[in-house]
């Protein structure tokens, strides 16, 4: 066991000096302790679980630059596309600063998608952390809300007309929708009070809500411990001196483990930023290099690629208010995962083919389904919409049933470890 | 470029489905002696900075009558582009202006209307919003068309533009070659074969393309200033942290022998 595991888990004597004194105050020593020092993980953690303090890394790091952005940029209809021009051109490195956030956002859904998938695999949703889950969800949920707000606020052309579509589905709300619509636009239209209440909500609102949310995702993480690739509770197996055997404190274990994921993640992020900050269109697109124009809509109106599983369901829909509805279900769906999946057994390593073949064919309805939502509805896309829509919610509907009493490989009481 | 991408991805989809599809309806897509004008590339390097020097002066001699650069100060294009103030003044800056300006076209807007129905757009961000082979191929398909009263040539790149062909004294003039074929539901369908010079120009199609490359090179920097200082920095960033990273493998790997 490493040396820091040596220092008693109670109280140690008063420190003299400052520490000592702000230690009276307040608990630094203790929270660290509990937090780092003596906060056990799994030590099999693989690749996969890297993503959570990326998202951490990618939270702070649109916090930052975010907060530099609001600095330069002038919300309002006839200000806002110029101002980011501004920052672009004559603000001080306002270019990298932008290509940051700019790039931070895609990336922050990337890690997160990647970090999602991680609890699928290892069922890190189910008991006892199902709570863990949902809280991530509202996380996921927030997230959503935010990118939605920042890619209106340039006011380019698919700032104005993405803002268009996404607003209007909440008109398709049976009763409030036409009267919602108005309320949540401030005007008859996308106007210049949109953008000021969508940049109140994008610079203040939201990232309270998910700095709170954050906070409460690390806390219950802390309840419960990690769930880890064998999908098995450490906390069962205690040593002799009552921590687990199979667990390692998070600081200098997994602290280290992370800077070289932090040194992975950033160089492939620089790459990005500093070679194809626009990614092929794919980051930003060109339509929204042209400002806001209400007169002219793009050729094709599609959202950023992380919304674009959603806007392929929503469109394979003929009616669209039943789109709006399949929409708003294929996200809401994932909340209720730790109560469709039945099955006992967590990590995919010890469960039966059928579920491995469930969440393979999940993934690629997933992933097709963002290609599609890229493209132009028409002839064989819809077709193949329809096709992977059915494949996204047949993965859910009849989850109670195909995880039900499953028999898979036996688990193992003790996680797998090879020592380096 | 996504666009480009997936107009390309789309072509080939078709082209599969036509060649699959009994019947030689294929070879209408692009028979010998066609030009295929859709594949051009522009194939400019923004830190070429003579011939951003040369797009520059382009630019003031032929566009900026009509197009703004709204968002580019005469000064910072100086400075990038390494003109001397001196010089700047004299050769690219209209009478009158300071260095802090912007590049502001001196036509009227109502003028502008008045002349072609439209107002000229600012050309600032045009390579961000369409790509430069976008700017490139339109700047290099007009072609002679009678049925336009007002500027009497249309483009391949972009139909019905109402922009009259500025650089014909340079490129000449050339007529386009139709051909009708068969489309979907049996309407016939007008599908572009080739160019015909009609009146030469100046200079010869390796010059005007050589022009039209200094020019869209030029449209690209001014698009995206920072562009050459984005990519010269990101190679020491990326270095940085390739090194960076080696370092923190080591670390953990030297923690991590303690785990049993």
């Amino acid at each position: 066991m490493p040396p820091v595991a040596n220092s008693p888990g109670g109280a140690s004597p008063p420190k003299p000096g400052f520490m000592g004194w702000l230690n009276k105050r307040l608990p630094v020593d203790a929270f660290v302790r509990s937090q780092l020092l003596e906060y056990f993980a799994p030590k099999n953690f693989n690749i996969w679980y890297f993503f959570g303090s990326l998202a951490l890394l990618v939270l702070v790091m649109q916090l930052v630059t975010g907060i530099y952005l609001t600095m330069f940029y002038k919300p309002g209809e006839a200000t806002a596309f110029d101002s980011v021009e501004f920052i672009m051109r004559e603000v001080d490195w306002g270019w990298l600063i932008r290509y940051l956030h700019s790039t931070g956002a895609s990336f922050f859904f990337v890690v997160v998608y990647l970090h999602m998938f991680r609890a699928m695999l290892y069922g890190s949703y189910k008991s006892p952390r199902e709570l863990l889950w949902v809280i991530g969800m509202l996380i996921y949920l927030a997230l959503m809300a935010e990118a939605f707000f920042g890619y209106v606020l340039p006011w380019g052309n698919m700032s104005f007309w993405g803002a268009q579509v996404i607003v209007n589905l909440f008109g398709t709300i049976p009763g409030i929708g036409p009267g919602l619509v108005e309320w949540i636009r401030g005007d008859y239209g996308i106007a210049d009070a949109t953008l000021n209440r969508f940049f109140a909500l994008h610079v203040a609102a939201v990232p309270l809500a998910l700095l709170l949310l954050v906070v409460l995702h690390l806390v219950a993480l802390r309840q419960t411990g990690s769930n880890n690739p064998d999908g098995i509770e450490i906390k069962e197996h205690p040593g002799p001196d009552g921590r687990p055997v199979d667990g390692i404190p998070f600081h200098p274990y997994y602290t280290v483990k992370d800077v070289f994921g932090v040194g992975v993640f950033l160089t492939i992020f620089a790459l990005v930023v500093f070679f194809a900050p626009t990614l092929g269109g794919l980051f930003l697109e060109g339509p929204n290099f042209e400002p806001a124009n209400p007169l002219s809509t793009p050729a094709h109106i599609a959202p950023v690629w992380y919304f674009t599983p959603y806007y392929a369901i929503l469109r394979a829909v003929p009616d669209q208010r039943m789109g709006a509805l399949l929409m708003a279900l294929s996200v809401a769906v994932f909340l209720f995962l730790p109560w469709l999946d039945r099955s006992k057994i967590k990590s995919i390593r010890y469960r039966p083919l059928r579920y491995r073949i469930a969440l393979t064919l999940f993934v690629i309805a997933f992933l097709v389904l963002m290609y599609l939502g890229l493209q132009p509805a028409e002839g064989v896309y819809v077709i193949l919409a329809r096709i992977f829509t059915v494949i996204y919610f047949a993965f859910f509907v009849f989850m109670p049933f195909y995880t039900r009493n499953e028999r898979g490989r036996p688990v193992p009481s003790r996680v797998t470890y090879h020592a380096h | 470029m996504r666009t480009d991408l997936m107009h390309g991805l789309k072509a080939l989809l078709i082209l599969g489905a036509l060649l699959a599809a009994p019947g030689g309806f294929a070879a209408g897509a692009a028979g010998p002696g066609a030009t295929d004008w859709q594949k051009w590339t522009a194939g400019n390097k923004v830190t070429d900075i003579p011939s951003l020097q040369r797009g520059a002066a382009h630019f003031v001699n032929y566009c900026s009558g009509c197009h703004s650069l709204k968002y580019v100060r005469w000064s910072r294009l100086g400075e990038d582009l390494r003109i001397p103030e001196g010089e700047l003044r004299k050769s690219l800056m209209p009478a009158g202006t300071k260095p802090a300006s912007y590049v502001i076209s001196s036509m009227p807007r109502a003028d502008a209307e008045g002349w072609f129905g439209i107002v000229p757009p600012d050309l600032s961000l045009i390579v961000r919003a369409r790509s430069v082979d976008y700017v490139y191929r339109f700047l290099k398909t007009f072609y002679v068309d009678p049925a336009k009263p007002l500027t009497g040539v249309d483009n391949l790149t972009l139909p019905g533009t109402a922009m009259p062909h500025v650089l014909s004294d340079l490129e000449g003039l050339k007529l386009a070659a139709f051909r009708s074929v068969g489309g979907e539901g049996g309407a016939p369908v007008k599908q572009f074969v080739k160019f015909e010079t009609i009146a030469p120009g100046r200079l010869n199609a390796e010059q005007y393309d050589a022009f039209v490359r200094d020019l869209v090179n030029f449209l690209d920097y001014a698009s995206e200033p920072a562009q050459a200082a984005r990519r010269s920095l990101g190679i020491w960033v990326v270095l940085f942290l390739l090194v960076f990273t080696g370092i923190s493998w080591f670390l953990y790997k030297e923690y991590w022998k303690d785990v049993h």
